[in-house]
């Protein structure tokens, strides 16, 4: 039965947000322009009205997932992102995996932010929700879903799939609801994706925040009052962008199976780059609180950081990017209301920055090299420069398309090799970063000169010499590149301790958020350094084989072909492959897959054996996700197991792909990352011809590689799944097969019921392999046996050891930590000048 | 000259550094045919060729060959201008593979019968675009 009230509901919410959004801009204009009598009416109604938008916003994100929670398939949301096996917590990805619950959730967070600023503010409520109320406004109308004429504006998720597809089966019967969703992605069932795309569209959201308030000083003429209310706002943005950034590089790391945790894809870049000009932002808008400089250059990087949020929104969903980007995400013909979006603000921006840009206050006087505003304007540039060194080539695509849209040729593309054509500049932008903010805090924190600057850097300096000396020779660091950048991330570890345990000792935590973060910084070059700078590809193939081609043999081959129970050396480690495995639902470890056997229902098999004491022959368990296979790979030094890792597959028919994600080892001081680029698929065996065998019982003789044992026969009193009648006879036979360690018994069997034969064979997926007794011959005691091969489970797997990684998410844990204090403190600036009335 | 002039030459110097290295290392869009006369001329710089793969009527990718470790494979690829390459890619074959139609190249010629991809990028049928919804839930 199609339940079409939902999405009824779900779209009045959509119109009703939208038209509320407008209604709320509009009344907080009038709020604005009001006299004092007025005021207060106004603001009341404007009050009311957002609030109307935010339950309504809501209800739009309630509204659908319950249709994705009550596996309403009649939808063309929940059909195309869910299925009846995920787990809630799934769900809520599915939720967003699409790109109207993308802008749905975005709107969700700028409503939370409203009623924050709202409950916040007294005096900047009227022109900051303006802003607000408009980007809601546009936002919303992303998931209209109104088409008027050939104009369509937005693409509602409230649609049901017979409008949405042509699918014949609607003519036959117009209210078919298919059983089961097609599914959400496989790469995006991981716990961090449930996690971080609402921590990064939070960032995203919060960077209207200082926008907003920007805005409302422009408009105002308070040019440089704004800032005290942005800043606390612009740390926020920034701690929860890079944190999003962070789970985002986190997640591809344990998930996808490039072989790292960045690529340099432009969705990357698109979010990268605009934090950048955030952090930028931030430290010129605090050396405006210390000192009266550096406002504009605050003001235009606000601004910018804005508007590159909706520039990568721009670029990652108009589909503009096309060939350039692994990531696939679809055009739902948005690019033109995405487009309009961004310029809609970027002209009020310009607009009301040009009109006031001569009133805005400068100082004068040129800076001095030994003040701090110096080496903080000088980071705000590398920060810009290094911005600019990642658009500049992300947008290529952009500018193709901007180029044929007047009807020119270009056929420009991104460079061929992203992370060595980025990693060249932004690695020398990095050190350069890193040696200003340890030289710029010393300058933050006192007067300094010729004199005093040599002598407050004199120490950290050698400290940081001797123990980058020690780093580099411990670490066997020979590469002059990666030496500097040790040196770089050094000197601000050293300089910003020293830093964080003087304000430690003189006064408290609070001010700490600066050194923190810096130190972070340190570690996180130093970790990224080390783990992708000497990251190393141990599956080197050594099979000695030679290839056809003789250059083909000049090729690196980063993978290496393991047979199953076939030791392979690597390096340090002797691995072999041991077949796949099942998650059980209640059972800690991995359950070999050739104990259970697929009931057909959802996630249900039965035991074909008893496993340990977690369950017995025939009982029926649950699986957690069927579809997942986990590739049991022992890693051997000296002959002694030292440990498992079960790289994943997921083979999923209705998304029409095979998906694989690494495993990991975690030591103190290194990953020893693993994972399977290719795999055998037995589902449906090509066998070989015929091979026959006659054998007497005790018989040793070889099939294909295998030694194998003919032990003799039983015969049967009852077989399983057939029910043996008077005068039948049964008979099993005991073969043994030996590969490498492993010795495995087939027993196939032979029936004779009134001179009929039965022959029941034995198939082994992981030998590939098909025995069955063919016939017994008496007089000879010989039994025939016909084996057909089909070939040995493989796995092709690739292994690298990333060493110090674990420096990395060190120093982003600790940077994020320096952020929040830093947010607390200058929250705290905002709330003693709005409280004494001031703001 | 004031300092600040000479902090603005440098950021110019750097953003033209920066634009100069984007637009020389921006690599292009070609076809087999141009892509072979680049080689011939010593430009042996890696380029994109847009193509698609040859499939059966069962729609089975034709022309794949799996290298004897599996570690590399050769398929035909025929580019927008209809010219039928053979491209040799040295990692296993992709999981999605045989379900991908369009495939975008990253490398260059080898020699004439053979071009060596350093990546390769795949776009798969979007899920969003499958009109026949399965009636197999039935």
């Amino acid at each position: 039965m199609i339940n079409t009230f939902v999405g009824n509901l779900g779209h009045f919410m959509t119109i009703l947000a939208f038209v509320s959004a407008l209604v709320t801009a509009y009344a907080y204009f009038q709020y604005f322009r009001a006299n004092e009598i007025e005021k207060a009416s106004w603001r009341r109604f404007s009050r009311i009205s957002f609030y109307v938008h935010a339950v309504s916003t809501v209800m739009i994100a309630a509204s659908l997932f319950e249709i994705i929670y009550n596996h309403r398939y009649e939808y063309f949301y929940a059909y195309s992102h869910s299925s009846k096996a995920l787990p809630v917590h799934y769900m809520i990805s599915s939720f967003w995996e699409g790109q109207e619950g993308a802008f749905i959730l975005w709107a969700f967070w700028n409503v939370v932010l409203g009623v924050v600023l709202i409950n916040t503010n007294k005096f900047w409520e009227g022109p900051v929700m303006i802003v607000f109320a408009l980007v809601q406004a546009f936002l919303v109308s992303m998931i209209l879903g109104v088409v008027i004429g050939d104009l369509k504006i937005g693409s509602s998720p409230f649609i049901l799939l017979r409008d949405a597809t042509q699918a014949p089966i609607f003519e036959l019967n117009p209210n078919f609801v298919p059983e089961d969703g097609t599914g959400l992605n496989p790469l995006l069932q991981n716990i961090w994706m449930v996690i971080h795309p609402p921590t990064l569209f939070l960032g995203y959201a919060s960077t209207l925040v200082p926008f907003a308030f920007l805005m409302g000083g422009l408009v105002m003429k308070r040019y440089s009052e704004w800032i005290r209310p942005a800043l606390p706002w612009a740390i926020f943005s920034a701690m929860i962008l890079g944190m999003g950034i962070i789970m985002g590089a986190y997640w591809a790391y344990v998930t996808l199976n490039f072989g790292g945790y960045w690529n340099w894809d432009p969705v990357e870049n698109a979010v990268y780059v605009p934090w950048l000009i955030l952090v930028a932002s931030i430290h010129t808008m605090i050396t405006f609180k210390k000192s009266n400089t550096a406002l504009k250059t605050s003001i235009v990087l606000v601004i910018l950081s804005f508007i590159l949020v909706l520039y990568a929104t721009f670029l990652v969903r108009s589909g503009v990017l096309g060939d350039a980007s692994v990531h696939s995400f679809t055009d739902l013909g948005l690019s033109g209301q995405l487009l309009i979006y961004m310029l809609f603000f970027l002209g009020i921006a310009i607009f009301l920055a040009v009109r006031a840009w001569k009133h805005i206050p400068t100082s004068e006087k040129e800076a001095s090299v030994y003040s701090r505003e110096f080496w903080i304007f000088l980071g705000a540039v590398t920060l810009g420069l290094m911005s600019f060194q990642v658009i500049l080539p992300t947008s290529i695509p952009a500018w193709n398309a901007l180029v044929e849209s007047f009807g020119g040729i270009s056929n420009m593309a991104p460079p061929a090799d992203q992370i060595e054509f980025y990693t060249k500049f932004q690695l020398w932008f990095a050190v350069t970063i890193a040696l200003l903010t340890a030289v710029g805090q010393f300058f933050w924190w006192q007067k300094m000169d010729k004199k005093a600057l040599k002598e407050a850097l004199v120490t950290p300096y050698v400290i940081s010499v001797l123990f980058s000396a020690a780093v580099i020779v411990l670490a066997k660091v020979y590469d002059w590149k990666y030496m500097i950048i040790v040196l770089a991330g050094m000197f601000t570890i050293v300089a910003n301790s020293v830093i964080l345990f003087r304000i430690l000792k003189k006064s408290t935590f609070k001010l700490a958020g600066g050194s923190l973060a810096h130190i972070g910084l340190g570690m996180i070059l130093i970790g990224i350094m080390f783990s992708s700078g000497y990251s190393d590809v141990i599956s080197i193939n050594m099979s000695g084989l030679t290839y056809s081609n003789s250059w083909e043999d000049e090729m690196n081959k980063e993978h290496v072909l393991l047979w199953i129970n076939k030791p392979t050396q690597m390096k340090d480690y002797t691995v072999i492959y041991r077949g796949r495995q099942k998650k059980v639902v209640g059972v800690p470890e991995y359950v070999p897959a050739k104990f259970l056997e697929s009931t057909g229902n959802v996630n249900e098999a039965i035991a074909v054996a008893d496993f340990k004491d977690y369950f017995k022959k025939g009982d029926k368990v649950n699986l957690v996700l069927e579809e997942n296979d986990y590739f049991k790979i022992d890693y051997y030094q000296n002959e002694a197991l030292k440990f498992s890792l079960a790289p994943m597959s997921q083979f999923n028919e209705s998304m029409g792909g095979l998906i694989s994600s690494p495993d990991s080892k975690i030591y103190l001081n290194r990953d020893l990352y693993t994972y399977v680029a290719a795999m055998n698929d037995y589902a449906d065996p090509d066998w070989k011809e015929d091979e026959i065998y006659e054998v007497s019982p005790g018989q040793q003789f070889h099939i294909a590689d295998f030694v194998t044992y003919f032990d003799g026969v039983e015969v049967m009193k009852e077989i399983e799944g057939y029910t043996l009648q008077e005068g039948d006879v049964a008979v099993k036979a005991k073969v043994r097969v030996l590969d490498y360690d492993v010795e495995k018994l087939l027993e196939p069997t032979f029936i004779i019921r009134n001179n009929q034969i039965g022959k029941l064979p034995v198939i082994d997926t992981e030998l590939g392999l098909r025995i069955s007794l063919e016939n017994i011959i008496p007089e000879k005691n010989q039994f025939v046996f016909k084996v057909n091969q089909y070939q040995k489970d493989y796995v092709v797997m690739k292994a690298i050891v990333k060493p110090y990684i674990n420096v990395l998410w060190i120093g982003t844990i600790i940077m994020l930590i320096g952020f929040t204090v830093a947010i607390f403190r200058r929250f705290d600036e905002f709330a003693k000048m709005r409280d004494k009335g001031l703001e | 000259m004031k300092k600040g002039h000479i902090i603005g030459l440098g950021i110019i110097a750097i953003a033209i550094v920066i634009i100069m290295t984007s637009i020389g290392d921006a690599s292009s869009y070609e076809s087999f045919s141009t892509a072979w006369e680049m080689k011939q001329d010593g430009d042996d710089k890696a380029i994109h060729v847009v193509g698609q793969l040859k499939k059966d009527g069962s729609g089975q990718v034709t022309g794949l060959e799996i290298g004897e470790d599996k570690t590399s494979f050769t398929f035909m690829l025929v580019d927008n201008e209809g010219t039928e390459q053979k491209v040799y890619y040295n990692e296993p074959v992709p999981a999605d593979f045989q379900r991908s139609e369009q495939v975008v190249v990253i490398g260059s010629y080898r020699e004439k019968e053979i071009f060596v991809a350093d990546k390769i990028l795949m776009k798969c049928p979007s899920k969003y675009q499958e009109t026949d919804v399965q009636a197999a839930g039935m």
